[in-house]
């Protein structure tokens, strides 16, 4: 229906002049503040879904900035990948937009939130849609400082003390991503990612060696992978439960997962060294990541860690480098994606009626908010892998591709890593939800109607990915693009026409 | 002893911070040169498009001349002059008018494209929508550092208990 090619500029246009007319006018105008920001998520998330009900996309498609023909000028490149993460982005934003609107209508200068939120928006668009490696840092690091901001929003003691953790080690991050953008440009006197893949192959092995490590290390903290991952409790657990959310949903996917991935896989090539390197991270992850959580009281912190758990996941489906691993790896990320935020919202939820996060505290909410005790179930069920929602059908494909990549160690690892997951949230529907109230939460009820309905949708879309046409139109395109060698070749051809 | 403060906040120190802004040679020759160095910072701007320089380094120099009003005057004389709030807007507008001239390009068929009539090289009215362009990031960053700078000052509360007083100094 709609031609992608058109509106690819619109994704960083609307949400930054959004962005700048909230900061503008939200401070007189309340409604106004969050109108804009859920109108333009609409319309985003609409645009980008459109282009699934018309021809499936299978080439690639760009967009040249002022008309300036490759490599010399700056382009927007979206291919079925992209276009996944974007529609992943821009749907998620918009019902967090949603779910926001009562939310933060607690904090005093709300506008403020709508203009960091809308460029968090921007920044992810960019990252995902751009074909310049040193405009993916640029857009990269727009959203890091729109999110150390919005980690902060609360100007508590605990939540100005994570976003400055997070600060360090997202800079940090950032720093040594720049480093390796600097070693590509002396190495290949080029920026864009199509050109870099075209002259990589006469660079010598070394090099390029150590730009991978620097890669998978810069990029590797932005996706909290597990050496990596001090920042992710923190910053998840003080940040307002909807940014909470988008982060775990969106932000360290895209920053983390799609630019690693788009970088190692299409542009360097996926080598023996790089798969190692992502199925040992991503079991770490797994693993670790879930026994951390298994022993934590804080419900919003017991959700960071199992995100550190489930990108490990996606990780080691990718890494395995097959093309089931990969079905398996990027069908996770969209699945976490839903479910994850959903729990973030359901943290938010109890958060905004009792005023704790303490599971131990809770207890009986059944009776008085059953939109948040049933759709958080139906999220529990899903990241523990429950048939048949959607958790259970990534999950069965990732250990899949492991067996069949002759990988037994790996796949033991998930399967361990998966019961522990659904241990850990049987104790957060045992403590919160079921059994008896503590006497301190009669009064309360459920909550706003926005926020129902954010819940809602989340707990619908949980079900509607586990249906086969899914991945069939959205993923299966997006991994023949993954592993499709001539990334380069079509962007430069696409370019010329 | 070794990390002992060789500053001691004595009574009259504590009295020369309370007092706002610097000396009378350094007001003095303030009030001459900040309106000169604005006007180099506009200077800088407008010629963005034919010399070194342009809307980042014109938007610095404005925003220093600011910086230096407050340094020798103090944060109140520097505050009347140029607000928070219009330094809020200032932001806002010259970020909508750079996203704007960009979005104006879509019309005549590329992002960002350079729409205007180009016109003759060497001239003040050429190079299309770079003028434009230079005055939007002039407004950006000239408000966007000043706002920095304001925001490093604004929270500074020094604390420190001395022998004599105990009181919190705001500086």
């Amino acid at each position: 229906m709609a031609d992608i090619k058109f509106y690819l500029p619109l994704f960083i246009a609307l949400p930054l002049s959004g962005a700048f007319l909230v900061s503008l006018l939200g401070k007189k105008f309340k409604v106004f503040s969050y109108a804009v920001t859920v109108g333009v998520c609409a319309l985003m998330t609409f645009i980008s879904l459109s282009v699934y009900f018309g021809e499936p996309m299978l080439g690639v498609v760009t967009y040249k900035m002022s008309g300036w023909p490759l490599p010399y000028g700056i382009v927007f490149v979206v291919d079925a990948l992209g276009l996944l993460v974007l529609t992943m982005i821009n749907t998620v934003a918009f019902i967090v937009a949603l779910y926001s609107i009562p939310y933060v209508k607690r904090y005093t200068a709300s506008w403020k939130y709508y203009t960091l939120y809308l460029l968090m928006v921007a920044g992810m668009n960019g990252v995902a849609a751009t074909g310049d490696i040193f405009n993916l840092f640029v857009f990269l690091e727009i959203a890091s400082i729109a999110s150390y901001g919005l980690v902060a929003f609360g100007v508590e003691a605990e939540e100005l003390e994570a976003s400055f953790k997070y600060m360090v080690l997202g800079t940090l991050g950032s720093l040594l991503f720049l480093l390796a953008i600097g070693f590509i440009y002396a190495l290949t006197g080029t920026l864009n990612l199509a050109d870099i893949s075209q002259k990589l192959p006469l660079i010598d092995a070394m090099p390029k060696n150590f730009i991978i490590i620097l890669l998978i290390v810069g990029l590797g903290i932005k996706a909290a992978l597990v050496p990596f991952h001090s920042w992710l409790p923190d910053a998840y657990s003080s940040a307002p439960a909807p940014i909470s959310a988008m982060f775990s949903g969106v932000l360290i996917k895209t920053h983390g997962v799609y630019a690693l991935v788009r970088i190692l896989f299409n542009v360097f090539g996926l080598t023996q060294m790089t798969s190692g390197i992502f199925m040992f991270l991503g079991s770490a992850s797994m693993l670790i990541g879930v026994l951390l959580a298994l022993y934590q009281w804080d419900f919003k912190r017991l959700l960071a860690y199992h995100s550190i758990s489930q990108i490990g996941y996606a990780i080691l489906g990718i890494g395995l480098g097959t093309p089931l691993g990969v079905l398996g790896g990027l069908f996770h990320l969209v699945n976490h994606a839903i479910f994850k935020s959903l729990l973030f919202l359901n943290a938010g939820a109890v958060e905004y009626e009792t005023g704790t996060r303490d599971l131990s505290k809770m207890g009986g909410l059944r009776e008085q908010m059953p939109v948040t005790a049933n759709t958080s179930l139906i999220a529990s069920m899903s990241i523990a892998g429950i048939p048949p929602f959607n958790g259970f059908w990534s999950k069965l494909i990732i250990i899949m591709a492991a067996v069949q990549a002759n990988q037994y160690l790996w796949a033991t690892v998930a399967v361990i890593s998966s019961i522990l997951t659904l241990a850990s949230f049987l104790k957060v529907q045992k403590y919160a939800f079921s059994g008896h109230s503590h006497g301190m939460f009669e009064k309360i009820k459920e909550v706003p109607f926005a926020m129902m309905a954010a819940m809602i949708i989340f707990a619908f879309l949980c079900l509607l990915t586990s249906l086969p046409v899914v991945r069939e139109r959205l993923i299966i395109p997006a991994v023949n693009a993954l592993l499709d060698g001539r990334y380069g070749e079509k962007v430069l051809a696409a370019d010329k026409k | 002893m070794f990390f002992s403060n060789p500053y001691p906040l004595t009574p009259d120190l504590i009295q020369f911070m309370k007092q706002q802004g610097m000396t009378l040679i350094v007001r003095t020759i303030t009030r001459l040169t900040v309106g000169f160095i604005m006007l180099f910072g506009l200077y800088i701007m407008f010629h963005g498009h034919l010399t070194p320089g342009g809307g980042f380094v014109g938007g610095v120099i404005f925003a220093l001349a600011f910086v230096h009003l407050m340094f020798a005057y103090g944060k109140r004389v520097a505050l009347k002059k140029f607000s928070p709030s219009s330094a809020s807007i200032a932001e806002s507008i010259g970020a909508l008018l750079f996203v704007s001239v960009a979005l104006f390009g879509i019309i005549a068929g590329y992002f960002f494209i350079n729409f205007l009539p180009v016109g003759k090289p060497f001239e003040i009215v050429s190079a299309g929508t770079i003028p434009v362009s230079n005055i939007a990031i002039f407004l950006k960053v000239g408000a966007g550092l000043f706002s920095i700078f304001l925001a490093l000052t604004l929270t500074t509360i020094i604390t420190q208990k001395t022998e004599n007083t105990d009181e919190k100094i705001k500086l």
